[in-house]
């Protein structure tokens, strides 16, 4: 399996099906971060029209509810890439060269941290630690995560054709 | 049938383990050998992962680092009857770094299948919360605080005490939270736990509740563990299953119901009061203290908010009592900590030890210096917001009081070690960059400081009037320390001042060139 076949499903965004996920969640104590981590789940982002969705039917300010997806760093408002790819930027990888790695991920991608590459196939994000801290450099792609990652590793991870899960 | 031990731990994953359980599996039909996989949590020798144990007659053989290519050798050596072979490491208990060790809140991980209840209670689980079942919660509270346990998030606080604040707040209504939100680069016992011993942090959550008169739980988990709430998430099911969750806890008259939060990549929601903000479904923006979360925290009401790691203590103090817990360790520091050993070294993973071990020690005897063979230079501990230490100062005793007078912390036990390639002038604008982008903004000291502080330390590493912004720079910190509503502000100071005191020369210099 390759890693793009692991890519989780997203569907369109549908507002019948938005309100089902709020209403799912409405017998919750403090709904609002389970129904924005379900949206983006659902559509692989949260949907600027989801904001007054939500607001309305959890009988709070649209402003709160904005105020929230944006406060988060996991919560976007575009669709995401085929692959999500996340590089750790914290101190147990910068010691391993963690440093090089995020240079080495801009460049070949092409795009800066917090962007899609323009085909659409990568969404590189940065993160701070992801409890990988022995052995670093780390990196996850749509969520799997993968340790000692060299530069080379990082491109047949990410570069189309070439994603083969295995470590074989 | 063999029972063959691949962990599925998501650091060994990250390194293959699940390429190296497949071709164990596909190679055993081939073979016509009678083979059980069994998924276990993490040894903690992050160095040999995967690392594959065979179930022998003279105990758990151990195998390391293995890959899908070895796998075929390593039957035709007959590893399954734990012949010997190149990737041979003897008897798993019997590996020097894994026998030092004290492991007392790690005795399960890695040896259990963790989502077995079965597994579980053979190990000695549940004999804590059965005990607590015949204690008074202020029983519970007086034991906590005899073991001298402090939290193990990283602020030091009594948990008995803190249990006992709750237990005597008054309301029908109060809830206990685990802070599973483990931010900090370096840290990772609270993921192992939680992915290798899911029940200890159940049984310890219910405990909790008992002792301060709580009947409902939330474990904050962050999101970029998925792998620590996919396995959190199936334990819990399976203990309500049991019935060790839900209205009858093992069929007592207590009642104790436990949900995951997950957080949604912010760090500062491992403090706890923006946890509650959080889970409340708000920004995480801290709240001023007091009122204490003790006193009035999730929803107003009163809260036991306690670290992964924590949890899992009270429950080994239970089993064994307070004074088997307290006799480990020095001074105010009683215990175990579980230190991690991470960055550039030899062999990193766990290693829970009695506090009092010297930090030359943890990075000499179980780090085996640095991956790379260069000398160290500088390790930080406690996380982003800990000093930076140089060897001559480690002759430190890993305790909590011993750190502090060192102008350091000894915070969630990790210790990031690097070697004499870094640069430490990044690394003192990487706190403060770090503290820019992860403030939740609501202290100008923060918010504001943290901003500045990168601005000066570019200067300073411009050659910019240097003296003059090095005076600026401490000045900041005093600010920022002294006037921060948080940790997070509070201690960003200690990595920046840590660098002056120890590694000036690197700010006084071009980029990239030192001693």
């Amino acid at each position: 399996m390759t890693l793009r076949e692991s890519a989780p499903r997203h569907i369109p965004w549908s507002e019948p099906t938005a309100l089902q996920i709020v209403h799912a969640h409405l017998g919750e104590q403090g709904p609002l971060l389970p129904v924005l981590h379900a949206l983006q789940e659902t559509f692989g982002y949260v949907d600027p029209l989801a904001i007054a969705l939500v607001a309305n039917v959890l009988n709070l300010s649209r402003a709160d509810v904005y105020g929230v997806f944006s406060f988060y760093s996991d919560f976007r408002s575009t669709p995401p890439g085929e692959l999500r790819v996340q590089v750790c930027r914290g101190e147990a990888c910068q010691s391993v060269g963690g440093r090089a790695l995020a240079e080495h991920a801009t460049s070949s991608l092409g795009v800066d941290f917090g962007a899609t590459t323009t085909d659409g196939s990568v969404t590189l994000d940065e993160v701070f630690c992801l409890g990988n801290c022995a052995l670093g450099p780390s990196v996850a792609v749509n969520g799997q995560l993968r340790g000692r990652v060299g530069a080379d590793e990082f491109d047949r991870l990410v570069h189309p054709g070439t994603s083969n899960i295995g470590f074989a | 049938m063999t029972t063959v031990f691949v962990p599925r731990d998501s650091a060994a994953r990250s390194v293959g383990a699940d390429e190296v359980a497949a071709a164990i599996e596909t190679l055993a039909t081939q073979r016509g050998a009678s083979v059980e996989i069994v998924r276990n949590g993490s040894r903690g020798m992050m160095w040999l992962e995967p690392l594959v144990e065979v179930v022998t007659a003279k105990g758990r053989v151990a195998y390391g680092p293995v890959t899908p290519g070895d796998v075929a050798d390593l039957f035709a050596a007959g590893f399954l009857d734990g012949n010997p072979h190149g990737l041979s490491q003897g008897l798993t208990d019997q590996i020097p770094w894994l026998a030092e060790q004290d492991r007392l809140t790690f005795r399960r991980v890695g040896l259990v299948d963790p989502l077995s209840t079965e597994d579980y209670q053979a190990h000695d689980g549940l004999i804590a919360l059965r005990r607590a079942l015949t204690m008074t919660p202020g029983q519970i509270c007086d034991e906590v605080t005899e073991s001298g346990l402090r939290g193990r998030g990283g602020a030091g606080f009594p948990t008995g005490v803190k249990w006992r604040t709750v237990l005597d707040a008054s309301g029908p209504s109060k809830f206990v939270v685990c802070n599973a939100d483990e931010g900090d680069s370096g840290t990772f016992a609270d993921r192992m736990l939680m992915e290798g011993d899911p029940f200890m942090l159940i049984e310890a959550m219910i405990i909790a509740g008992i002792a301060v008169g709580g009947r409902e739980g939330f474990i904050y988990i962050r999101s970029e563990y998925p792998d620590a709430v996919a396995t959190m998430r199936a334990a819990i099911q399976r203990a309500y299953e049991a019935g060790w969750l839900g209205p009858e806890v093992l069929g007592s008259e207590h009642q104790f119901d436990l949900k995951i939060r997950v957080g949604a990549g912010a760090y500062i929601c491992g403090e706890e009061t923006a946890m509650l903000e959080s889970i409340e479904g708000r920004r995480g923006m801290v709240r001023a203290k007091p009122p204490l979360p003790a006193i009035e925290g999730l929803f107003g009401k009163p809260t036991a908010i306690n670290n992964v790691l924590s949890l899992a203590s009270v429950t080994v103090l239970l089993t064994h009592g307070a004074t088997f817990y307290r006799d480990f360790g020095v001074g105010r520091s009683r215990g175990t900590q579980v230190f991690q050993l991470a960055g550039n070294v030899a062999r990193g993973g766990i290693v829970e030890t009695a506090f009092g071990i010297t930090l030359g020690e943890m990075i000499d005897r179980f780090a085996g210096g640095t991956a790379s063979g260069r000398p160290v230079r500088a390790v930080q501990v406690g996380g982003p917001l800990g000093a930076y230490l140089p060897p001559a100062q480690f002759d430190l005793p890993l305790d909590y009081e011993a750190f502090v007078n060192a102008g350091a912390m000894v915070g969630h036990g990790g210790i990031v070690v690097f070697d004499d390639t870094v640069d430490m002038a990044a690394q003192a604008r990487f706190a403060m960059e770090f503290c820019a982008a992860e403030s939740c903004g609501k202290c100008t000291p923060c918010r504001v400081g943290a901003v500045r502080g990168v601005e000066v330390i570019d200067k300073i590493i411009a050659g910019q009037d240097t003296a003059a912004n090095v005076v600026l720079l401490e000045e900041l910190c005093d600010l920022m320390a002294e006037g921060s509503l948080c940790a997070m502000g509070g201690l960003t100071p200690l990595p920046v001042r840590s660098v002056l005191r120890h590694f000036a020369d690197d700010l006084d210099q071009p980029k990239g060139v030192h001693p």
